[in-house]
């Protein structure tokens, strides 16, 4: 039997092994053991980044510019590094927002546009349709060339023909198994295990395939790595491989491979896909990000030394670099070793395909063709699901064939590496809209809509259009003039620019308008209530507080059950009750389906559509069920205002509030202290008011007996007369006394300050109050000194003192056997009086009041005393007068001995 | 929190680091037609820095005896 059958027959048997392993993970997936739980499936799935261009195509850059086809492997390497939190960041919000697919990220983050989701997908079947091409032609290709190699006999006569060409029918299988495996459910944020399993399968295959390879051309065809070299610095054509001479554009192209690299591996749509909607647990970046560059090393070993091995072997024959990696092993007579590698190769392409039109239909189902049937049919009512199904299945069918017609156009006209680095170039004009949007909260959807449609607009003219040139699809003058003959849109040298490679010129342009414009436009625009919310939703992603701004976009009115049937039409009415239940469940509400359904069902039922039909299309569809007003917008730009300034405001808030408490805390000390005085005031007042009371009563009281009684006798009359004139005295003393406190406290009292001698005072004042004494019958004893004792003080002021203090013990002094003795006090800075009384003495606990206001009072009323001793003020006023002249006054006494008042003024300079 | 924000910061001093390492004017060093151990010193530069930088990697992504509780 012939190759050109057996080949083929062993294709087929491949994909059949494929299915096998698909449909095993998917059976270990529902039978709750997941395979795709696992960091090294994940990396693995993340190697559809290797696909046939860089299994055939790699070996045939490597063949013409040595080391130039390593930028494409080492931007991967040197992104991985940073994917622990950029890639985390973006898993984890398109995890929160049920994002399924790269258009959907942009859409969703940039206010839920349809329009942008339309125009990324539309983008990304313009940029990848030939990509798949490509993948197309490299099976084709590599079946072609294995065939005739093996067998001679067969004349290579151009193409088959559509149905006899095995490309057509790998296609088809591969539309099967995508719609097998890649659309079983719905909801896309589901995974597709049994797809992403069979692609890390496929993953193992092709490195397993090229390192054989390599390893046999290196120590199998040559004598090891040293051999190999060193026969290529031997041959002058080649030794220029092994340094930068032979990279076209050189160091700077270098740099803007690696760049479009960087873009490329975390936003062509099938690493998208692998990366983040395929992505069980962000756990597993950790391992990702170094064994995916592991991967990527271990791939690229053997790249040169097969390019190089080539080089020496075909020198001469005109072979395509391409295809060494075939052509090596059939020359080296290992016809099993060429069929492996051919299957790698297969491996290599289909995984690519598989997944990129997996990822693709999702896009233009959600983003492209249901805005537009749900707008030109939202009057329709039936079951939704079975015919988004459908229509990604059709998608999928459609885009296979379209890959294939464009392989089928593109014939011979290009090499592998140049329409995959288009690609790159296409997609990484994602990445200013989705890495700057993702930190910069004040990108605007119009700023992100002019940032794509200039870099695409770019990107179409400087290296689309001219590769159709180069093609010879439109006219050759289109490169060398410029369109309509105007040099300075010359795709290749846009406004005289010349210095770059084509490619760094399209990357350069483009990059610079789309980054530009969206940088430019968003600190001009002003975004709108949704985008607002979308923005610091994506950017405050991991910020708890900050999150959950969904629950504002909805403030209309929808019942419940409105709201779980819309859901029903698109996910089925079974899974749409279920959720339901969960939810309500979740958050433990009892709901009834004509309850008006609150704002954050109504945003749960919105993620849950997302998850199904795109953001765009969700919002549109929900908000044909919202009755009344979608947005309160005043509303909402209050909350955000609040809700993006949180953070700043939190930390102004707490030294606010630490600020706060102190002042609460000296305010209610100063509070307690005035409730203090004000409870002394309100005592001092009603005090006073009792005291004046009392002589008045008792005033009134005889005053009236003596009216009402004329016959009275004249000894009683008397006597009541006198009682009269000496409570009308304490009062008169009393009122005095209040009005000296008053003043001496309020600090109006006047003082006239002399040079006095104390003794001399003391004398003036026993015998103003000698009187007291005599009737009383108490002794009073003062052994003056011979010296007089002189002082600076107010004269009247300390005999008030001294009459107040005599008074006082001769009150408290029993008549006939009281004694009250006025002795001299000194010390080295202070001189001063002491009375002594032999009077009841004052109780211990009572000795630091009796200078309080009215104290004395109570103490004579506890005694049970008819009449008052005093008024209660005296004391109070001498501490007053003697605390103003410096000094201090105190009391010793004991209970049953007698008390000693003393009193000591500070000595004056000149006084003896 | 802080093993985060410190592991972030190595990651973004890594990838700067390897930025620098692999292009101009680091790379025209090793553009030369001269061999180590019968190698091209570009071609192993390349794939040493390589090797070196999924070493730096890993390291960095290694779980601490803080956060493996």
């Amino acid at each position: 039997m012939g190759w050109q059958w057996i080949v083929p027959i062993v294709s087929v048997l491949y994909l059949g092994l494929l299915f096998a392993v698909a449909y095993h993970a998917d059976r270990r997936a529902s039978a709750g053991r997941s395979l795709v739980n696992n960091p090294t499936i994940y990396t693995l799935s993340i190697a559809v980044y290797c696909t046939s261009w860089t299994y055939y195509g790699s070996v045939g850059r490597a063949a013409e510019t040595g080391i130039g086809f390593l930028p494409i492997f080492l931007g991967p390497t040197l992104i991985a590094a940073i994917w622990w939190f950029l890639l985390g960041k973006i898993i984890a919000i398109s995890k929160v927002n049920h994002i399924t697919s790269i258009a959907d990220f942009i859409s969703s983050r940039y206010g839920k546009s349809p329009l942008l989701g339309g125009l990324v997908t539309l983008f990304v079947v313009i940029g990848i349709m030939p990509y798949i091409a490509l993948q197309l032609k490299a099976v084709a290709v590599s079946l072609d060339v294995l065939v005739h190699h093996l067998d001679q006999e067969l004349s290579w006569d151009g193409p088959a023909a559509p149905w006899s060409d095995t490309a057509l029918y790998v296609a088809m299988i591969l539309a099967l198994f995508s719609i097998l495996f890649g659309t079983r459910h719905l909801d896309a944020s589901e995974r597709h295990e049994g797809m992403v399993t069979a692609i890390a399968f496929e993953s193992l295959v092709k490195l397993g395939a090229f390192l054989f390879v390599g390893l046999f051309v290196t120590y199998g065809l040559f004598d090891g790595f040293g051999d190999l070299f060193r026969r290529t610095l031997a041959d002058p054509q080649l030794r220029r491989l092994m340094t930068f001479e032979a990279m076209p554009g050189g160091y700077v192209s270098w740099f803007s491979m690696t760049l479009l690299a960087m873009m490329a591996v975390m936003f062509l749509p099938r690493q998208f896909q692998v990366l983040v909607v395929e992505n069980v647990n962000p756990a597993h970046i950790r391992q990702a990000s170094w064994l995916f560059p592991l991967y990527l090393l271990a791939f690229n070993l053997f790249v040169l030394p097969i390019a190089l091995a080539g080089r020496l072997i075909f020198a001469g024959q005109g072979m395509d670099p391409d295809t060494y990696v075939l052509t090596l092993p059939i020359h080296g007579d290992q016809v099993w070793l060429a069929l492996f590698v051919y299957l790698g190769g297969l491996s290599a392409a289909t995984s690519m395909v598989i997944v990129e039109v997996i990822a693709m239909s999702t896009m233009v189902s959600n983003d492209l063709i249901l805005p537009l049937l749900l707008r030109f049919r939202s009057a329709f009512r039936e079951d939704l699901s079975g015919m988004i199904l459908t229509l990604r299945r059709g998608i999928i069918v459609v885009l296979m064939l379209l890959g294939y017609l464009y392989f089928r156009l593109l014939g011979e006209s290009h090499t592998l590496v140049s329409i995959g680095i288009i690609s790159f170039a296409a997609v990484a004009q994602f990445a200013p809209p989705i890495l700057i949007g993702i930190y910069w909260q004040g990108v605007s959807r119009r700023a992100a809509l002019a940032g794509l449609v200039a870099g695409f607009a770019v990107w179409t003219h400087t290296l689309l259009l001219a590769s159709f040139a180069k093609s010879g699809w439109i006219a050759e003058s289109f490169l060398t003039h410029g369109p309509w003959g105007m040099a300075w849109l010359k795709p290749q040298a846009l406004f005289g620019l010349t210095v770059f490679d084509p490619i760094t010129h399209s990357v350069f342009w483009s990059m610079l308008a789309n980054t530009g414009l969206l940088v430019l436009v968003s600190l001009f625009d002003r975004q709108n209530a949704v985008e607002q919310i979308q923005a610091l939703n994506f950017v405050n992603v991991f910020e708890k507080g900050a999150r959950g701004g969904n629950e504002y976009l909805w403030s209309g009115f929808v019942s419940v059950g409105d709201l779980k049937k819309l859901l029903a039409r698109f996910i089925g009415p079974i899974q749409a009750e279920l959720d339901f239940a969960n939810y309500l469940q979740h958050r433990l509400l009892k709901l009834d389906e004509m309850a008006q359904a609150p704002a954050h069902l109504v945003a749960f039922a919105e993620k849950r559509l997302t998850g199904a039909i795109g953001s765009a299309s969700a919002r549109v569809m929900v908000s044909s069920v919202v009755k009344g007003e979608e947005l309160d917008l005043h509303g909402v730009m209050r909350i955000l205002d609040e809700t993006s300034q949180v953070i700043e405001y939190s930390q102004r808030l707490e030294l606010k509030s630490r600020q706060l408490e102190a002042a609460t805390r000296q305010l209610q000390e100063a509070n307690e202290r005035l409730q203090e005085l004000d409870r002394l005031k309100d005592e001092f007042i009603s005090t006073v008011s009792h005291e004046l009371r009392t002589p008045l009563t008792s005033i009134r009281a005889f005053s009236e007996i003596l009216r009402d009684n004329e016959e009275m006798e004249a000894g009683d009359r008397r006597r009541f007369t006198e009682i009269i004139i000496k409570e009308a005295e304490r009062l008169t003393r009393l009122v005095n006394q209040i009005l000296d406190l008053a003043r001496i406290e309020s600090g109006k009292m006047e003082w006239h300050v002399s040079r006095v001698d104390l003794v001399e005072l003391m004398r003036d004042a026993m015998d103003a109050i000698l009187q007291l004494f005599q009737n009383k019958s108490v002794r009073l004893i003062f052994h003056s000194p011979e010296q007089p004792v002189m002082l600076l003080a107010d004269r009247d002021k300390i005999i008030q003192v001294m009459i107040n203090l005599l008074s006082n013990a001769v009150k408290f002094c029993e008549s006939g056997i009281g004694v009250v003795e006025v002795q001299m006090r000194a010390t080295p800075e202070e001189v001063g009086m002491a009375v002594v009384d032999n009077g009841p003495g004052i109780p211990e606990e009572d000795l630091e009041k009796v200078f309080e206001k009215f104290h004395q009072v109570h103490q004579a009323r506890d005694e049970g005393r008819d009449v008052p001793l005093g008024t209660g003020l005296g004391l109070t006023i001498c501490q007053r007068i003697i605390e103003r002249h410096q000094g201090r006054i105190w009391v010793e006494s004991r209970l049953g001995q007698g008390a000693t008042f003393t009193f000591l003024l500070p000595r004056d300079g000149k006084s003896a | 929190m802080t093993i985060k924000k410190q592991r972030k910061e190595r990651l973004v001093v890594l990838i700067v680091l390897g930025v620098l390492a692999i292009n101009f004017p680091m790379l025209s060093l090793f553009s030369q037609p001269r061999t180590v151990w019968g190698i091209p010193v570009l071609w192993l530069y390349l794939f040493l820095f390589w090797l070196g930088f999924v070493v730096m990697i890993a390291l960095v992504m290694r779980r601490g005896p803080a956060e493996r509780s």
